[in-house]
């Protein structure tokens, strides 16, 4: 294909769509830039080292909030017990900061208690078909309901945001680069490759893009899916110690308000609600544009409603542009 | 399949609760005249909201913006109703509904238009109709008419019967029963099972979505209402009504697959669940147990469905 047979190819509609479809993360960084200009535009000089990193620092979580959604609506499902796993290890760790272990022991006790709330859900899901909306929301009671209890427990001794994770989440290299990508880093490269590289992130698109198919070929579902919630739960975990880090507050709903705002950066990002669509890649651009988004909104002065408002309106018209494109070839 | 065998889940749930007041009478003497008034007014936002839910689950949607539509039109009709007389009052509880029939109209065009999957428009949407909720009133605020308390609050004749009860029952049956025993109805249930079939019998797929959302925006302007009523201020924030009428309208009989189940199942359900947390607190346990007991029970639910469903299906 030589060079003026592509120039042609870009202009045609058919092309573009092809684009959308086929690489979204492309106009998704568009949209990303047309935001940071934006910003920049209404505040000149606003754009810098520190703010990028202020911005990834406020991303880094909400993007791991936004894998647990993308890695279980590839399989057709979705997570609401993040925000209650998330808040509870939170708290769980702030409460444990004391206790002779200190923190590590707080943190093992966390992601423990995480990994067995996730290997319930994925029993329920996988093993006796619960649709996943249910299945996750009654977790989401079961782990709030339980830290609630704790809190009532632990009340006495005393609690607070160790300093470790204070650091972790919320403390900058040179003011510019967030110790939180740590973490990040790691467990993007984990997810990117395990998706793309390995048996188990193909087995995941393959369930969710035809489940029939998938067990006819011999895959074991339950398997996959108990797997798959007990990751999803440990990153929720993750995120809600980077949360609580970032905030210095341990709250049993803490990471609440930060469950819609994943599952729209999943949406945004590419990821099909149906399954078998979509990837990591572009879902955390979508938690980068939501965060610059609010960040603009702020900017120009709109009050908190206002912005709740276009937030909602922009992942419509978004998810509504994914469905035109990619439902027309 | 006769009567009963279609309404076999509510005289199931029905039973349930039966056993469960003749328990609370057993551990808490004293339960009477004061316990059913006040159980029949804490479960009214609620019951309006699983009702809301009920109608979009079995035309084959969700609605997660109950919750956010509760709060736009609670906080309207307290504003617009504090310090004004009766008679506007009314003209502001009509004008409320309207509302809702509208939010819940523009839910279900926008799932038309867009094609979008139901669940991420009406989540988006949540955040639109919250963010107008603070905009009319940033803190909790306003007043109800007084009748309009006075319409909820206290019994109705027999000590023993609460107004709010009727006026859910009333209110329920004058909207629901004309539509469900009409084309219309036939057709919500029909999109609901299959929307393919509905399509190739003629029925209008997309007007007939928009309907069902209209239906769930108006019940959720009679919860927001409601909700107002009881509590005599309008709250901007909304509660956690949207999740608990999803576990409502599941434990009620309406399959989230859509075109099966009623709105009666969904109300006897929130009146099991608002039981089950008095009893809790009558035990003593920790009331937070209760909202463990919930999600237990709510998995626990679906679990025997499902296995009970495979067995049959094996046979």
């Amino acid at each position: 294909m030589n060079a003026s047979v592509r120039t042609n190819e870009w202009l045609t509609a058919a092309a573009w769509r092809r684009l959308f479809r086929d690489r979204p993360i492309v106009p998704l960084m568009g949209l990303l830039a047309i935001l940071v200009l934006a910003i920049e535009l209404a505040n000149p000089g606003i754009v810098s080292p520190e703010w990028t990193g202020v911005i990834v620092r406020a991303s880094v979580p909400l993007a791991i909030l936004a894998g647990c959604q993308t890695l279980t609506m590839l399989t057709g499902g979705i997570d609401l017990s993040v925000a209650a796993i998330g808040s509870m290890a939170g708290f769980v760790t702030a409460t444990l900061v004391h206790s002779p272990g200190g923190v590590a022991e707080g943190i093992i006790v966390a992601l423990a208690a995480a990994a067995l709330a996730g290997l319930l859900t994925g029993i329920g899901v996988g093993v006796f078909r619960v649709h996943p909306l249910i299945m996750t929301l009654g977790m989401s009671f079961v782990v709030l309901g339980l830290s609630n209890v704790w809190q009532l427990q632990m009340v006495q001794t005393g609690a607070g945001v160790p300093d470790q994770l204070r650091w972790i989440g919320s403390s900058t290299l040179a003011q510019v680069v967030p110790f939180s990508l740590l973490v990040f880093v790691p467990l993007t490269l984990m997810i990117l490759l395990g998706l793309r590289r390995t048996g188990y992130g193909r087995l995941l698109y393959a369930i969710g893009d035809n489940p029939v198919a998938a067990r006819l070929s011999g895959t074991r579902s339950w398997q996959v899916l108990i797997v798959l919630y007990v990751i999803s739960a440990v990153m929720a975990a993750i995120a809600g110690l980077l949360i609580s880090g970032l905030t210095n507050t341990a709250s049993v709903s803490l990471v609440d308000t930060s469950l819609l705002p994943a599952v729209a950066a999943a949406v945004i990002g590419g990821t099909s609600i149906l399954g078998g669509r979509g990837g990591f890649g572009g879902t955390i651009v979508g938690a980068l544009i939501l965060t610059v988004l609010t960040a603009l909104l702020t900017v120009l002065g709109l009050p908190e409603p206002t912005r709740q408002v276009v937030f909602g309106s922009i992942i419509v018209v978004v998810a509504a542009a994914y469905t035109r494109v990619t439902s027309e070839s | 399949m006769s009567w009963a065998q279609r309404s076999s889940w509510t005289i199931g749930l029905l039973g349930l609760l039966a056993i469960l007041l003749v328990f609370t009478k057993i551990i808490q003497p004293s339960y009477g005249v004061a316990g059913i008034q006040g159980l029949g007014i804490s479960i009214l936002p609620l019951g309006f909201a699983a009702v809301a839910q009920a109608v979009a689950v079995i035309a084959g949607g969700i609605d997660l913006s109950i919750g956010s539509m509760m709060a736009l039109t609670s906080v309207i009709a307290a504003t617009l109703m504090d310090g004004q007389s009766a008679e506007y009052g009314l003209a502001v509880v009509i004008g409320v509904l309207i509302l809702g029939l509208v939010l819940g109209a523009i839910n279900g065009s926008l799932v038309v238009v867009t094609r979008v999957p139901d669940i991420v428009v009406t989540l988006a949407m949540s955040f639109v109709w919250a963010g107008f909720a603070l905009l009319v009133r940033a803190a909790p605020g306003g007043a109800a008419s007084p009748w309009m308390m006075n319409l909820v609050i206290g019994p109705f004749g027999n000590p023993w019967i609460p107004k709010a009860s009727i006026v859910l029952v009333i209110v329920v049956a004058v909207i629901w029963i004309p539509v469900a025993r009409s084309r219309m109805g036939l057709s919500l249930y029909a999109v609901g099972s299959n929307q393919l079939a509905a399509f190739r019998s003629g029925v209008p797929i997309g007007r007939t979505k928009v309907v069902s959302y209209a239906l769930t925006g108006l019940f959720a302007a009679v919860a927001g209402l409601a909700l107002t009523a009881s509590t005599s201020i309008g709250t901007p924030v909304p509660g956690p009504y949207t999740l608990e009428s999803v576990a409502a309208v599941v434990l009620g009989g309406v399959s989230l697959a859509g075109g099966r189940g009623g709105v009666f199942g969904p109300i006897v359900a929130v009146v099991v669940l608002q039981i089950i947390q008095n009893d809790m607190t009558f035990l003593s346990f920790d009331p937070n147990y209760a909202l463990v007991a919930q999600g237990v029970i709510l998995i626990g639910v679906l679990v025997v469905g499902s296995v009970v469903e495979s067995r049959r299906a094996r046979r």
